[in-house]
């Protein structure tokens, strides 16, 4: 009878919680859409062969024509560009068009504008223009910031670019697994657990004080831990959920493929929960304020967001750097969920990350528990 | 017979304010009580100690015989409450959450159609608590305090911003289970009105103290026996010595308006007499009210406020 009592507690419990939470519009784009929006976004963004354009600020040499179009220095930069020069004007500017053909860079198109030096100061100065080519005596300088990479890469198409041997040894990665959207997808799902835990559960638990519900639910028979148990059950569904729909999606428009262990995955998806579960109730377990709730997940967010290494690697960091940041908990989602969607990793990959993370969570759900304040 | 309730000498503080200090109350079964007194008078504070959210500095609450430490689940089943504010779920609907509510007692889903048909809400079944009414929301926050058929309801100011015929509707539901039951309530209002209408014990509290208690009758009664008496005369130029300096009577008088007041202890002989001091000094009388005391006044009397002050 009391199990029974219990069960029936915790089921509507659960059933209504799934209801708050799917009657929300929010939830479905900050859960479902926003994550597969980004994926796209980025994906697109650092994947798809692009066609560049470049502008170059061009001085002549007065009497001379060195670097108009019909000029055989120029012309001999571009002999293979398929494309014709054509004249063109750009915000009042006069100039010429080249367009480098390139099936596995992609396309660049060069424009060049003639303009005098003071100018083309200016121009670098706003970062109109990276690059400037100078002619003096019948030979053309070029002015770069050298710690630019992308003047760099500007200058390197421009001087070699007519240096057809070298073109045979660029090998594109396309191989599953190693392009960036593949570093991108198992980062995004860490990111999923962690806002999702962070602001469905720690937000709805403050506003739940706020609006002195929760005061209201524990001057009933209810059993504490059947309330918390519901909200973690539900988010951890709907984080199932949202990672399912994330990687469904990737698979068809990316082509992702797990390469790792599944129940290894399933494993570090799970300890992840737990953390980011343990983390929030402990976050929202005394403030009935929601500004001051924001404020909080915030400051537990947004670190993690930038070092964690979800958009680009940490490895940039400082040695020191990299250690502290191997220890955050969202660090530990994102490599242990890439360690197997890309390295073909396993459990022994992410068992003492998991092991980790189950620690965290409950260490933190239970010092919440202690000081939980439910009037 | 043992009461349900005893408070006995609670005291609660904050930081700064004194809000409960020395109060003691009994209830006993089939007992309405109500807790009148303006805002911040700490009627919030003492119905929530005797709810168990609060904790007494001092003093002691017994219900049931039993103090709240160690009896939360069995004292938890015994009381149903409505608290002075609860949001309840904007996107769950009336039935769900009395269904939700319903599962923490173990009830069948039978008992919260019941009970919305008591709160009148059945045509409002699906509807998100959302989109309620105010006086919708305050009674299926009443539906939710009587879905266990408690012996206890504690509903602190259930119908402060209702208008009078929402208001009303609350009234009735709570007649209704006074006729029906016999739950002891505890209620909790600054309304005059609803202390009278709904409730046999009446303590008026100001500062966290109880300042007077007892049935409305007894109440009013207990006033010193003074009865205020409001007349217009037909005479509109009357010289101001002949009533305000009066000797025998206590009377007060707007020249302005034409309106006089006359405070006569018993009304039987002094009355009478009053009418004759008037006829003897040829004053004709066209308009006599005796005004009805209200506990509204009763407070004034004790205290220099309103209730709504
Ligand atoms: N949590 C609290 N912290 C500080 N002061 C409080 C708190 N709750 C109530 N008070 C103060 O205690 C007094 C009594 O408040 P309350 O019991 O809510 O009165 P009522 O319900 O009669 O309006 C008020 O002065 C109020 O400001
Ligand atoms: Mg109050």
């Amino acid at each position: 009878m009391n199990s029974f009592f219990r069960y029936k507690q915790l089921l509507q419990l659960i059933i209504t919680n799934f209801k708050e939470i799917v009657r929300e519009p929010g939830v479905l784009f900050w859960g479902i859409l926003f994550p597969i929006l980004m994926s796209v976004g980025l994906g697109l963004a650092f994947t798809q062969k692009v066609n560049v354009v470049r502008k170059v600020a061009i001085i002549e040499e007065k009497s001379s024509s060195a670097l108009h179009h019909d000029s055989i220095s120029l012309k001999q930069y571009f002999q293979d560009a398929s494309l014709a020069a054509r004249d063109t004007v750009v915000d009042g500017t006069a100039g010429f068009t080249y367009t480098l053909l390139n099936d596995k860079l992609g396309n660049t198109t060069f424009i060049f504008l003639k303009t005098n030096w003071d100018n083309a100061m200016i121009w670098l100065k706003q970062g109109y223009v990276n690059v400037i080519m100078k002619e003096t005596n019948g030979k053309v300088d070029y002015h770069f910031d050298p710690a630019n990479s992308d003047a760099k890469l500007s200058y390197i198409l421009l001087s070699g670019s007519n240096d057809k041997e070298n073109a045979d040894q660029i090998k594109p990665l396309t191989l599953s697994g190693t392009r960036y959207i593949d570093f991108l997808i198992p980062g995004l799902i860490a990111m999923g657990i962690m806002m999702s835990c962070m602001w469905g559960l720690s937000y709805s638990m403050i506003e739940k004080r706020s609006k002195k519900l929760l005061r209201r639910m524990v001057a009933t028979p209810m059993k504490k831990s059947h309330f918390l148990i519901g909200m973690i059950t539900v988010r951890v569904g709907m984080n199932f959920v949202e990672s399912f729909l994330l990687f469904i999606f990737a698979a068809f428009a990316f082509d992702i493929r797990i390469q790792g262990n599944l129940p290894a995955l399933f494993t570090i998806f799970i300890a992840g929960n737990i953390a980011f579960s343990g983390i929030a109730i402990f976050m929202s377990s005394r403030t009935s304020k929601t500004e001051i709730g924001n404020g909080l997940i915030n400051a537990v967010v947004m670190p993690m967001m930038i070092l964690s290494g979800i958009f680009f690697s940490y490895h940039n960091f400082p040695d020191w750097g990299i250690m502290i940041i191997q220890k955050l908990p969202l660090t530990m989602v994102a490599d242990g969920i890439r360690s197997i969607f890309i390295e073909g990793g396993g459990f022994a990959e992410i068992a003492v990350s998991s092991l980790i993370l189950t620690t965290i969570g409950i260490v933190f759900f239970v010092t919440g528990l202690k000081i939980f304040k439910w009037h | 017979m043992k009461p349900v309730i005893e408070v006995k000498g609670v005291h609660k503080s904050f930081k700064t304010v004194k809000a409960v200090r020395g109060i003691d109350l009994c209830i006993n079964e089939g007992q309405f009580l109500a807790l009148l007194g303006p805002n911040g008078a700490g009627k919030t504070t003492l119905v929530e100690m005797i709810e168990g959210i609060q904790k007494p500095d001092k003093g002691e609450i017994l219900i049931m015989g039993k103090k709240w430490k160690g009896n939360e689940n069995e004292l938890h089943q015994l009381i149903g409450l409505s608290l002075q504010e609860t949001y309840y779920t904007d996107k769950l609907t009336v039935l769900e959450t009395l269904k939700l509510f319903a599962s923490f007692y173990n009830l069948p889903v039978e008992r919260c159609l019941e009970i919305m048909d008591i709160i009148r809400l059945t045509e409002k079944r699906k509807a998100y608590v959302v989109n309620l009414s105010g006086g919708q929301r305050q009674r299926l926050s009443l539906g939710i305090a009587l879905l266990s058929n408690p012996k206890i309801l504690l509903l602190d100011e259930p119908t402060t911003g209702l208008d009078p015929l929402a208001r009303r509707e609350v009234w009735e539901i709570l007649l209704d289970l006074k006729k029906k039951s016999n739950t002891s309530m505890i209620l909790t209002t600054h309304y005059m009105e609803e202390a009278e209408q709904l409730c046999d014990y009446i303590v008026i509290i100001d500062n966290g103290e109880i300042l007077k208690e007892g049935t409305l009758k007894q109440l009013l009664e207990d006033n010193n026996g003074e009865n205020i008496v409001n007349f217009t005369l037909e005479e509109v130029h009357i010289s101001p010595e002949l009533l305000i300096g009066n000797k025998r009577f206590n009377i007060q008088w707007d020249a302005v308006t034409g309106r006089g007041e006359v405070v006569l202890s018993q009304l039987e002989n002094e009355l009478p007499e009053f009418l004759g001091f008037l006829h003897t000094n040829n004053l004709r009388i066209k308009h006599l009210e005796c005004q009805r005391k209200t506990l509204d006044d009763l407070f004034t009397s004790l205290t220099g406020r309103h209730l709504h002050e």
